[in-house]
């Protein structure tokens, strides 16, 4: 029986690690299919970022209601799955609490774990009521609808019912309650089962809810990969290679100033013949207007955003009913970039499928939006920057399609004619002394 | 009024303290030149010696950088690098939020390396050395509310130096609800300046002034040229005009003392 039990834990362990591992291949390998990008300068202020920023939480307080309700999801999930070595342990082992010979230890550990399950399951209420019932506006913007509004409600309900089982577990374990240690909230709970139910019955609730809650944790580890939860991981790097610039700083395009210099240049001959081998070389496509297009780091800004809102929310394009919406923006770049991982399963290699990022999800109208205000950029909790996958687009946009609006077009050649956005002579410059 | 060009100097052998990038809208926009205008002033009256390029300044390339065009950009940078390179400019002051960030931030790895400040910033200094002096003058006791230039603020973080110039004037200075790193954009920002908004119910630039309109100010204060254009849109649009009045913190100073 103790046997069946332990293989049968063994079994579910391993396809649940083992399933999850395979996903993740899958998204490294995804992002891999961006440019290389170098943001591994300055270590030590990345590490501190990274500490501060997610590890700290510092940036999800600046909307303290949210904040402060996460901190406690976030640090009752970290120390909850202390929990989960211990059950781990006893599923492998068939052992029963095996952490029971740590004593008074083991006690005061099981007590804040229900403290906090108890405090996380209220949070997550109030998360549900924030997003239901107050119905808080970022939530219910028009991306919201459909998939990404039920799993932001799916991870709720887990959540819920995660800390319920553990909780449950708890109260029905009678020698554990004998004890009467370590049981601050689930002390409250026994006596609606020792009404209910007998020893017997008690016995087997116990254990299908430790099956259960085990069960749960591996079943909600593979749905982060199909979800918007990847942010419990993927903040880490996200925040650890997030650009350390003024946040007014737009890359360098090193592929223009190669060709802007070599047009500036009195002494290059524009007749020349072109270098041997130099034909084979495809010309640098400027901007983007694929998922292939953009760095790796953007795309990894695609795969850590938990579609919280707060750019959008603090967008002035959106906030004025434009089209644009940076959380959006993240949401289709992902979408995109999952259909083309997708295609690759398929074909071995990307075969091309006549979409692109650009106007089959991301609209010109969203693009030429933004004003680059840096709002979006300095809301997410995460360090995403949406800013930049625009500005990539308008890129593409302007310098492969010449695809700008009259009105930019005009602006464009004024700077180039007279070095003025206007047209005004470039030889006026000074009149204003004299006015 | 004392405007020495580069040229100039150099033909008397002099190296200004420092080179004052006018931008476009201050050369050529008329409520701008009003600030130019407004900043040389107090640059006169605190013996700073300055110079500006005069025709040899040419744009940023800002705006085409921001509207995609990075050969254009790249183009009217490395022009006014060699300009500014030739001249052996170090230090670079600029009452355009947008020349100053493309200036500080995307000339260096084109060739272009200068300490490059705002006009806030420097008028902040020159307050602290003693240089200039800051009174209240007709505008003491009147309600200030300063609204942050997303280049100014959250793009370079410079959120200090205009506060601690408009405390100076005697005024009470009042937030809008976004100030500072949550500030609203005026609108004009990426380009937008240069062409009509999206399809939408409102324009951003109402957005803002409706924020501005609720802490009930005597004057607007900016540190762009561009914010400043779109502030006085609003106002005019929401009928504020008798009411509140929109300035630049270098015309609230030099109006203070009626220089």
């Amino acid at each position: 029986m103790n046997y069946i039990g332990t293989i049968a834990f063994a079994i579910l362990l391993i396809a649940g690690i083992g399933f999850f591992v395979k996903n993740i291949k899958k998204i490294y390998r995804n992002i891999q299919l961006g440019k290389t990008i170098n943001r591994k300068d300055h270590p030590a202020q990345r590490w501190k970022n990274m500490g501060m920023i997610a590890l700290g939480q510092s940036k999800m307080v600046k909307r303290p209601i949210a904040g402060i309700l996460h901190i406690i999801v976030y640090v009752g999930f970290i120390i909850i799955n202390i929990e989960v070595l211990e059950i781990i342990i006893d599923g492998l082992f068939g052992t029963h609490r095996a952490f029971t010979f740590l004593g008074s230890f083991y006690h005061f550990l099981i007590a804040s774990f229900e403290i906090l399950a108890f405090l996380v399951l209220i949070s997550v209420i109030v998360f549900w009521i924030r997003r239901m019932i107050v119905r808080i506006p970022r939530f219910w913007n028009k991306e919201m609808k459909g998939f990404p509004k039920n799993d932001a409600l799916y991870i709720l309900y887990f959540e819920m019912v995660l800390m319920s089982l553990f909780l449950i577990m708890n109260a029905t374990d009678v020698p554990f309650q004998q004890n009467n240690a370590g049981n601050p909230i689930s002390q409250f709970l026994v006596p609606f089962f020792e009404n209910n139910f007998n020893a017997g019955t008690l016995f087997y609730i116990e254990r299908t809810a430790w099956w259960l809650h085990i069960a749960g944790i591996l079943v909600f580890l593979n749905y982060l990969y199909y979800s918007k939860h990847l942010h419990i991981l993927l903040a880490f790097p996200n925040t650890y290679f997030a650009s350390l610039n003024p946040k007014g700083q737009f890359n360098n395009l090193e592929a223009v100033t190669n060709e802007v210099k070599m047009m500036m240049d009195p002494n290059v001959d524009p007749f020349a013949a072109a270098p041997e081998g130099a034909e084979e070389e495809m010309p640098e496509k400027f901007g983007a207007s694929d998922v292939m297009d953009l760095n790796r780091i953007q795309l990894l800004n695609a795969y850590t955003c938990t579609e919280c809102g707060r750019c959008t929310s603090s967008c002035p394009a959106n906030q004025t009913g434009k089209e644009l919406s940076p959380r959006a923006i993240m949401m289709k770049t992902r979408d995109r970039l999952e259909e083309v991982g997708k295609n690759i399963d398929k074909n071995g290699t990307y075969k091309d499928d006549g979409k692109q990022l650009l106007n089959d999800y991301i609209t010109p109208e969203e693009i030429w939006a933004c004003t680059s205000c840096n709002a979006c950029v300095e809301e997410c909790p995460v360090n995403i920057d949406p800013l930049s996958i625009i500005i990539d687009m308008r890129r593409y946009l302007v310098m492969e399609q010449s695809a700008a609006s009259q009105e930019l077009n005009i602006m464009m050649t004024n700077i180039e004619n007279n070095g003025a956005p206007w047209q005004y002579n470039q030889m006026d410059r000074l009149n204003w002394k004299d006015e | 009024m004392n405007v020495p060009t580069m040229a100039e100097m150099m033909a008397q052998g002099k190296q200004p303290e420092v080179l004052f990038w006018v931008g476009c809208a201050g050369s050529f926009d008329d409520r701008a030149k009003k600030i130019t205008k407004a900043f040389v002033k107090l640059l006169n009256k605190a013996n700073v010696e300055f110079a500006v390029l005069g025709t040899e300044e040419s744009c940023t390339g800002d705006p085409a950088k921001r509207a995609g065009n990075e050969f254009l950009f790249q183009m009217q940078a490395m022009t006014n690098i060699e300009v500014l390179n030739a001249y052996e400019v170090k230090k670079i002051v600029t009452a355009c939020p947008h020349c100053f960030n493309t200036l500080k931030n995307e000339y260096p790895e084109l060739g272009g390396i200068y300490e490059v400040v705002h006009h806030t910033e420097l008028l902040k200094s020159l307050l602290d050395e003693g240089r200039i002096t800051i009174e209240g003058g007709k505008f003491k006791g009147k309600r200030i509310t300063f609204h942050d230039p997303c280049y100014l603020g959250r793009a370079n973080d410079v959120y200090e130096a205009p506060r601690d110039l408009i405390k100076k004037l005697d005024v009470e200075l009042v937030e809008m609800k976004r100030c500072k790193t949550n500030g609203l954009c005026c609108g004009a920002g990426g380009a937008q300046m240069f062409k009509e908004p999206e399809k939408g119910t409102k324009d951003i630039n109402v957005e803002r002034t409706e924020d501005a309109i609720e802490v009930q100010p005597n004057i607007i204060a900016t540190g762009c040229p561009f914010c400043n254009t779109m502030m006085i849109d609003g106002i005019k649009a929401t009928d504020k005009e008798q009411e509140i009045e929109v300035l630049d913190i270098a015309e609230l100073i030099a109006n203070a003392e009626d220089l």
